[in-house]
């Protein structure tokens, strides 16, 4: 939702980066203010994902050009774990298996270092156990994902809920859900919607990183992003998620064309 | 490799120091008159000194073994010391005249050797290059009837036990090394445990080696009689030189009816620089006979150390019922080389052996697995369970798996699983991700990995080992 008093939570100024050499990025331009949902859809290979990581701090992505303000701090300063701590979370389009590590050893792990770093209090495996079953009800889990391997052998769907469950733990300032729907059946979708939903606040932002409408059916954006070629070439309210979804992504691309042709720019 | 990794598995060896002590230092070299002179220096009986030639002699006759997945430069036996002792005056009366210097060096390993600071509940023998140099809680275990003491003392007060059971398990002809050890043996730990008598307190010996040109070869010998139990635990350190110093050990235990013998180890030999230089050759026989019916003896070890470690701890399943079991970590970083694994040989009817081995490689090093389980003719029902998992670190280490399985009896059921793993840059980038920095990540994934082998181990060994190993690892990952 757009509040009169929001704060700047996340501004990325002209930020460029690539991978292996290859340019992704290009001169992005993204702003998130406290209490907002943010989308952003494309097509395959624009940079959305790309995006995702560049925020987290994947080793893989070299960042070029350009600057990120997280909270009014320098990003690229702090390290992943850093990044991490401070607020800035990415659930994973493909969440990692980590086998023979148990899940709720590991979720406990992440969530007493994110606490201890806020200056909270860290619990005990018992608290922990009491605490971390009750965010589990949110995302319908049943409390045998606790026993297992970090999402070893888990399937699509359940690793998703994993991934907003710790979400649900760390509460984030800032959450990027890369694809988060992708793979998840009706039902699923449903339930990881609500979950995400029920954990959107006027102090925290959301920003959803998505091929499909579908998924804002649920969850409701305040702003719909276009990317195209390593940029954002549109931002529009929720309605154009829906114009995309009926006319496809190549009017948006024509349409910046234009404009950048009538603003004597040369498109990249 | 990423720089994070690199730099979690590359934490510098903190036992590497030398102790300045006078030392007691044969002259280099093998030959009748060295053993002689080891055999008199000792005091020994007459029989263990022919013991010890008979055994040179089948040494003279034998080669090194070039089977396994190990390459090093061919040992000079006559440049190395075959005794190596720190200069007494007399002999101690009590741990207030081992001279100081020792003490400090103990003390600084973890290992203080005063009782009233000594570690809970454990006893300690403490094994200084060639001798040892002090036993803990001996009194106290004597009371109930345990003997707890150096080999060179037990040759000495109970001979007729040493010499009733050395050689028994692992005869002197048994390999080159263990030929090699019986003629020169120097000390090591000898346990008794009578019939009935479950052993009060954790037995451990810690062994150091100090000297530069000398050879660590000691001589351990457990035997639990009829119901008797005991749990033994063992360390080793050494200090960091650019010569590679040779540990050839040979532990033998010996489990009667309803006796129950858990062996555990953690090696932290010096593995060599990050170039390879240096470190220790631990090349090891032991072996374990489970001769009375559900007798069960189990060996837990976490390798991490030494430049070459070449072992396969061993449990005979004479008795029937028996059991026998083997839990192990081998971790191996730079040019480190470890060939090691288990034999089970199964004899007796409805014998059960257990494999868990877990080896993981970093850096340039290369880890195998290598185990035997034999089924006879004769061992009816016999069951055996194997499991070896294998993970790398990095893309410039190996890791192998040389299972040998040979079934004599249709009644047995041999299973045998394998896994290979690896920690990538994605996983370390997952836990990064939620807040967790790259060394608790390491730890707790190693651990995790590691976890069925730690639990066999006594509290404070696990602790230790899980510490050593996440120190181990720093700086691979990557």
């Amino acid at each position: 939702m757009i509040y009169q008093d929001s704060k700047i939570l996340l501004e990325v100024r002209g930020l460029c980066a690539s991978v292996n050499g290859i340019d992704i990025l290009k001169d992005l331009d993204f702003t998130v203010r406290s209490g907002e949902i943010h989308a952003i859809m494309g097509q395959n290979g624009s940079g959305k994902s790309t995006f995702a990581k560049v925020l987290a701090g994947h080793p893989a992505y070299e960042v070029t050009k350009g600057t990120v303000l997280f909270e009014g701090q320098n990003l690229f300063a702090l390290k992943p774990e850093e990044r991490a701590r401070a607020g800035l979370f990415l659930a994973f389009q493909y969440p990692i298996e980590v086998p023979g590590v148990g899940n709720s050893q590991f979720l406990r792990l992440t969530y007493n270092t994110v606490q201890k770093q806020r200056g909270k209090e860290e619990l005990d495996p018992l608290e922990f156990d009491d605490f971390v079953r009750e965010k589990m009800k949110l995302l319908e889990m049943s409390p045998d994902f606790l026993d297992r391997s970090v999402n070893a052998g888990f399937s699509g769907g359940e690793k998703k809920r994993n991934e907003i469950l710790q979400m649900a733990l760390l509460a984030p300032l800032v959450a990027v859900l890369d694809e988060t729907d992708s793979g998840l059946d009706i039902d699923a979708l449903r339930i990881v919607a609500q979950g995400v939903n029920q954990l959107s606040t006027k102090n925290n932002a959301i920003v959803m990183v998505t091929h499909y409408q579908r998924l804002l059916n649920y969850i409701v954006p305040d702003y719909v992003h276009v990317m195209e070629a390593g940029r954002i070439i549109k931002t529009g309210a929720k309605e154009l998620a829906l114009e995309l979804e009926s006319r496809g992504y190549d009017w948006v691309s024509a349409e910046y064309k234009g404009a950048a042709k009538a603003a004597g720019r040369v498109s990249a | 490799m990423s720089a994070v990794l690199q730099n979690l598995v590359n934490q510098p060896y903190k036992h590497g120091f030398v102790t300045k002590i006078e030392s007691d230092v044969a002259p280099k070299g093998l030959n009748e008159g060295i053993i002689r002179l080891i055999s008199s220096k000792k005091n020994e009986p007459e029989w263990l000194l022919e013991f010890r030639l008979k055994s040179y002699q089948s040494w003279l006759k034998m080669t090194e073994p070039e089977w396994q997945n190990c390459h090093h430069p061919k040992i000079d036996f006559q440049a190395i010391s075959y005794f190596a002792a720190p200069k007494v005056k007399a002999k101690l009366k009590s741990l207030d005249e081992v001279d100081p210097e020792l003490l400090r060096t103990f003390e600084k390993l973890g290992v203080p050797l005063h009782e009233r600071m000594a570690m809970a509940g454990v006893a300690v023998d403490v094994i200084f290059d060639s001798v040892s140099v002090a036993t803990t809680y001996k009194d106290k275990l004597a009371e109930v009837g345990v003997i707890f003491c150096s080999m060179s003392e037990a040759v000495l007060e109970h001979p007729e036990l040493v010499q009733k059971y050395l050689g028994s398990v692992v005869p002197p002809g048994d390999n080159f090394y263990a030929a090699l050890n019986s003629a020169v043996f120097t000390d090591g730990s000898f346990c008794f445990i009578p019939k009935g008598v479950k052993c009060p307190m954790d037995l451990s010996t810690y062994f150091r080696i100090n000297t530069e040109e000398s050879g660590q070869f000691e001589r351990t010998l457990i035997i639990a009689e009829e119901g008797a139990s005991v749990s033994y635990l063992e360390g080793c350190t050494a200090p960091a030189f650019s010569t590679n110093q040779l540990h050839a050990a040979v532990v033998e235990l010996v489990a009667l009816d309803n006796a129950d013998i858990k062996y555990s180890t953690v090696q932290n030999w010096y593995a060599g620089d990050e170039n390879g230089v240096g470190g220790i050759y631990n090349f090891v026989t032991k072996r374990g006979l489970a001769e009375g019916v559900n007798s069960r003896i189990s060996w837990t070890q976490v390798e991490t150390g030494a430049a070459i470690t070449w072992k396969y701890p061993s449990v005979v399943l004479l008795g029937d019922n028996s059991v026998g079991e083997f839990y192990s970590v081998a971790v191996t970083n730079n040019y480190q080389q470890a060939d090691t694994g288990t034999k089970m040989v199964h004899i007796g009817k409805n014998t059960r052996s257990t494999i868990v081995s877990k080896g993981i490689s970093a850096g340039k090093s290369n880890n195998s697995y290598r185990g035997l389980v034999k089924i006879a003719a004769s061992a009816a029902g016999a069951r055996n369970y194997s499991q070896c998992d294998s993970m790398l670190i990095g893309d410039e280490c190996g890791a192998n798996t040389f299972p040998y399985i040979q079934v004599l009896n249709n009644s047995a059921q041999v299973e045998h699983e394998a896994s290979t793993s690896k920690i990538g840059e994605d996983q370390m980038f997952y836990f990064a991700q939620r807040g967790v920095d790259a060394e608790a990540a390491v730890s707790m994934i190693i651990n995790g990995f590691c976890k069925d082998v730690f639990q066999q181990l006594p509290l404070e060994f696990a602790v230790e080992a899980t510490n050593l190993l996440s120190y181990k690892l720093e700086g691979s990952i990557g």
